[in-house]
């Protein structure tokens, strides 16, 4: 990833929308221009994590699935 | 779409979005009214989305989206999700209006969002003015009637701050209609089950794409899930859940020989891989001289019930038709260990076991 993440959140094992709530109350924590990797195993939060991030105006930097984890990159914006 | 911020001086609600039809159309005839709309939406444990399409394999080949999301998304507006899943227990539980003909407790569940959405909704960092739900007089017979939208509009502690844009021209004046925040002249008059005034509007608005949930979004409506939930107090012997609970009583096969001890038997792949993360917490039994599905078991089973347990999980597997079966057996906090056993006929497991 080309950027580097100066935060991490790990919701492993939960499934949607808790992804999503755990990802918002995180961005709560943070101030604009921090970046954010929140892992998940919940297909559901590869399409509603952006979706979130679109109607709040933070910017998805990256995606990536593998067989276990889907990492997503975001950065918090104001 | 780009999401809208509040500008100076403008009025500022909340809407419930539940991602059907009704809440969509009342928060874009707000938003139309030059009133700055948010969006809230409310994790209970038992919504039907999200979890079901995570877990079954067939159904993850389906697209998913969140309803609520995409709602969002189409009108422009901020989502808040917000997780009650702990705070709804009591409403589960203790429903002081009662329940619908499963145990939806719609009406006090309706009044607790309301009541939830109040409290994020003037809460000093978030100052909104007032808050909207997508109800109909009447479409509903437990929780939306003509004599229910006072008491939800009460008992939330909302009052004149409630505004139902889709039936307003039933109801008294609210606070926005009063202040001229809201033109009421602009709002409507919809009643009853008939749902062709909602998709006249759709039309009219420009939506030409929404879903719509058959039987509702929650899984306290489901006949078969709340008897699913019965049985589970009633060999508790007590009311009382945690999310986990209610999560595994919407995957897999349950079957309960006895009242201490519980099967759920995962009936494919995407249930096998969310079963397996329990493995910590229950006892598990799989065949391994066969293909065959992961089962939990839950409650106390003594070594009898775990060898009858075992007999029974044989039996959805492909060792259905074989004379003897190994399963493994792994208690949550232990070592595994391999029993043979004769899977169970079908004819031997009574009907009444299917919970």
């Amino acid at each position: 990833m080309s950027e580097q993440a100066t935060h991490q959140l790990n919701t492993r094992r939960l499934l949607c929308p808790l992804p999503v709530i755990r990802t918002q109350e995180k961005i709560k924590e943070l101030k604009p221009g921090d970046i954010l990797e929140v892992t998940c195993t919940d297909p559901g939060a590869l399409h509603d994590i952006p979706a979130w991030c679109r109607v709040h105006g933070h910017t998805i930097l990256d995606t990536q699935q593998d067989d276990l984890d889907i990492i997503i990159l975001i950065r918090v914006e104001d | 779409m780009a999401v809208s911020k509040p500008k100076p001086g403008q009025r500022k609600a909340v809407s419930l979005i539940s991602g059907g039809l009704d809440s969509m159309l009342a928060t874009k005839v707000v938003m139309d009214q030059g009133i700055h709309v948010e969006g809230i939406n409310f994790f209970t444990g038992f919504c039907v989305e999200g979890h079901t399409h995570a877990i079954r394999k067939k159904d993850k080949e389906k697209e998913k989206r969140n309803n609520s999301l995409w709602v969002a998304e189409q009108l422009g507006i901020k989502l808040h999700i917000i997780d009650i899943s702990e705070d709804y227990k009591d409403i589960v539980l203790n429903p002081k209006h009662g329940y619908g003909q499963n145990l939806n407790p719609c009406l006090d569940c309706k009044i607790f969002m309301v009541n939830q959405a109040k409290a994020w909704a003037f809460m000093e960092e978030n100052g909104f003015d007032f808050i909207i739900t997508g109800e109909v007089v009447g479409q509903r017979p437990k929780s939306q009637r003509l004599e229910t939208m006072p008491i939800i509009a009460r008992e939330s502690g909302a009052e004149d701050r409630l505004l139902r844009p889709l039936c307003a021209k039933h109801l008294p004046p609210t606070l926005p209609e009063r202040e001229g925040w809201v033109d009421r002249e602009k709002l409507y008059d919809f009643h009853g089950r008939n749902r062709k005034p909602q998709m006249a509007l759709a039309a009219e608005l420009g939506i030409d794409e929404y879903s719509q949930p058959a039987g509702g979004c929650c899984f306290l409506t489901d006949e078969h899930y709340s008897r699913k939930l019965a049985d589970l107090f009633d060999a508790r012997g007590e009311r009382r859940y945690e999310v986990d609970d209610i999560m595994l009583l919407k995957v897999g096969r349950h079957i309960r020989p006895a009242k201490n001890f519980k099967i759920i038997i995962s009936r494919e792949e995407g249930e096998n891989n969310f079963l397996s993360g329990y493995r910590r917490e229950f006892t598990t039994i799989k065949c391994v001289s066969h293909t065959g599905p992961l089962a939990l078991v839950d409650g106390n089973p003594s070594d009898n019930d775990l060898e009858l347990a075992a007999r029974i999980i044989a039996r959805y597997g492909k060792a259905r038709t074989a004379d003897k079966a190994s399963m493994q057996i792994t208690p949550k906090n232990g070592e595994g260990f391999v029993v043979e056993v004769t899977p169970l006929p079908a004819d031997d497991i009574p009907k009444e076991w299917h919970v």
